[in-house]
């Protein structure tokens, strides 16, 4: 099967042999792609039955929350964290971020972007929370708790000096250019690295 | 019973080689009797090292000769299952400090040709580890791809990970923890209490008489076999019904159903068990803390584990062995890098649920053991 279109973006970019730690890794799909190019990808995952999917196609998964879990890491225990579709999910993003960016020098960050025509319009025309493709859910059973635009994501890495050493934004399955992304992009992958000290 | 155990014909080997204990005793000879399953490859590459619970033995997938039962993981091992004795040579030894076999309280004295019974020192799970590691020298196996428990078994499984590390590829540790809490020892002290208040126990010494510490060992196995289940497991199968009667005796007799099947569980239980050997292996697990020798920091014992792959799974309704000591093992690995995959599945049965019908722990084993083939 394909993979995502930001899981493939992120699967490309991943170099060769690179430790790689997937947080919310779901069943292992993007794993199970990163280790066709031998990377050493490991995947902490909330939910048992995608961690029971995921060991049972012979990966190294612990279950556990992006909340509270990515403190038993250790510092640069991995060259690349990557954290898609699931930053919007998180009690405070900003901390989590800064987990990711302690366990690993550079991470993948993805999301979908709230600021997408679509959802403008929703919100401008109808008044109420926009149910999409990429935002399939309603506002009230919705596991998505900090919705984030491209805008903000942005504003937020140049607050804490976090580099942005990639972008990539996605509309469906095609790139959409860096200016037009904030109102075009369904999707955006960052990749971000530690600010230089 | 007991005398009739020690008459049961088990395969087995004598190494006549010292084996120095953690009391700083030692062994002069070990004998350990074992089974296996499938054929060991060429390069000796497939072997698979199972080790038992607490009351478990070495007929994994075998009917046991006592009582005629299926093995205890006959569900698990054999052809075409998770642990596919098609693919992999499969052995499993009987503990040091048992009673199917391997050395033990029954062995006799050298000297004397007596039972050593009490005078059989005292043993620990690294002891029965290094007793496994002899017989895989023994049988010329020098690397496992993978050792693999559940209970006590994961004990061990975790000890070979730090005694040995360079021996084995992964470890498959089921529902056990790093460490026996206040709780697990309290448990086990009923047990060992039950059986040494039992005047047919003699001090140990009941070998040669016609009398053995039946009844302290059935109570023992009464108050196990409780922590074993959950409380929704026991009230499910259970709840208040009363057994075989339509009223309340108003006496002592076994009313209700949970006091007839613990009961029973008690007494079959003396027909495959030797008392003395309950107490020197639920010592073993008692002196159980892989922390211990690295100031309580257990990522320090496993500090030369961190290329072993490890896959921990507990149970929600397993308050013996809880989650929370299988997230500290996980913590602890993480803290070393290796690699480590651990989930808490969801099974009604409790700490027994490893045993049991668990179709995501099927899944789980069988992918843990082809990975990275």
């Amino acid at each position: 099967m394909a993979l995502r279109p930001d899981l493939a973006t992120i699967a490309n970019a991943v170099p060769t042999g690179a430790r790689v730690l997937d947080v919310g890794c779901g069943d292992g799909e993007l794993m199970a792609a990163l280790q066709t190019k031998s990377v050493d990808a490991r995947g902490l995952e909330i939910d048992p039955a995608n961690v029971t999917a995921a060991i049972a196609r012979g990966q190294s998964v612990v279950q556990g929350d992006a909340n509270r879990d990515l403190a038993d890491y250790p510092g640069d225990a991995f060259d690349y964290a990557i954290l898609s579709q699931t930053l919007q999910t998180t009690e405070r993003p900003d901390r989590v971020i800064d987990e990711l960016l302690r366990i690993a020098p550079r991470a993948f960050v993805s999301f979908p972007n709230f600021a997408h025509w679509r959802v403008r319009l929703a919100l401008l025309w109808g008044g109420r929370m926009p149910v999409t493709r990429l935002l399939p859910v309603a506002w009230y059973e919705t596991p998505n708790i900090h919705h984030v635009t491209v805008s903000d994501f942005r504003d937020l890495l140049r607050a804490k000096g976090i580099a942005v050493e990639g972008a990539w934004y996605l509309s469906g399955d095609k790139p959409t250019s860096d200016a037009a992304a904030s109102w075009r992009a369904e999707h955006a992958i960052f990749l971000i690295s530690r600010a230089a000290s | 019973m007991a005398s009739m155990l020690n008459q049961i014909q088990h395969q087995n080997v004598t190494i006549r080689a010292a084996l120095p204990l953690d009391s700083g005793q030692r062994l002069d000879a070990v004998t350990i009797a074992w089974q296996s399953y499938g054929t060991l490859n060429a390069d000796k590459s497939n072997a698979v090292l199972i080790c038992h619970a607490l009351t478990g033995d070495q007929y994994v997938a075998s009917d046991h000769p006592a009582t005629g039962k299926p093995g205890w993981w006959a569900r698990m091992v054999g052809p075409g299952k998770p642990i596919d004795t098609d693919r992999f040579h499969v052995i499993c030894a009987n503990v040091l400090g048992s009673c199917m076999g391997s050395s033990g309280p029954a062995t006799p004295d050298a000297a004397t040709g007596q039972p050593l019974a009490m005078h059989f020192p005292v043993i620990t799970i690294g002891d029965m580890v290094r007793a496994q590691a002899m017989l895989l020298d023994h049988l010329g196996v020098a690397r496992l791809h993978a050792v693999v428990g559940g209970s006590m078994g994961g004990m061990q499984a975790l000890a070979w990970t730090v005694h040995y590390p360079e021996r084995i590829a992964s470890a498959v540790v089921i529902a056990s923890a790093a460490r026996h809490s206040a709780q697990n020892i309290a448990f086990h002290e009923v047990g060992r209490q039950a059986i040494m208040a039992d005047p047919d126990w003699q001090d140990g010494q009941y070998y040669a008489s016609n009398r053995a510490p039946t009844k302290g060992l059935a109570v023992a196995r009464m108050a196990a076999h409780i922590t074993y289940l959950s409380e929704a497991g026991l009230t499910e199968k259970f709840g208040r019904r009363l057994q075989a009667r339509d009223i309340k005796s108003f006496g002592f007799d076994a009313d209700f159903q949970i006091e007839s099947y613990l009961r029973h569980q008690g007494l079959a239980f003396t027909d495959r068990f030797d008392a003395n050997a309950y107490l020197y292996i639920t010592r073993a697990m008692d002196y159980f803390d892989l922390a211990d020798p690295h100031d309580g920091r257990l990522a320090g014992a496993f500090a030369a584990a961190k290329d072993v792959r490890f896959t921990l799974v507990s149970f929600d309704t397993d308050w013996l062995y809880p989650t929370s000591e299988s997230r500290r093992i996980v913590q602890a690995l993480q803290s070393v890098g290796a690699a480590a995959s651990f989930v808490e599945l969801s099974a009604p049965f409790g700490h027994d649920s490893f045993l049991l019908d668990v179709p995501a722990l099927d899944r789980i084993i069988a992918g843990a053991l082809t990975a990275g083939i």
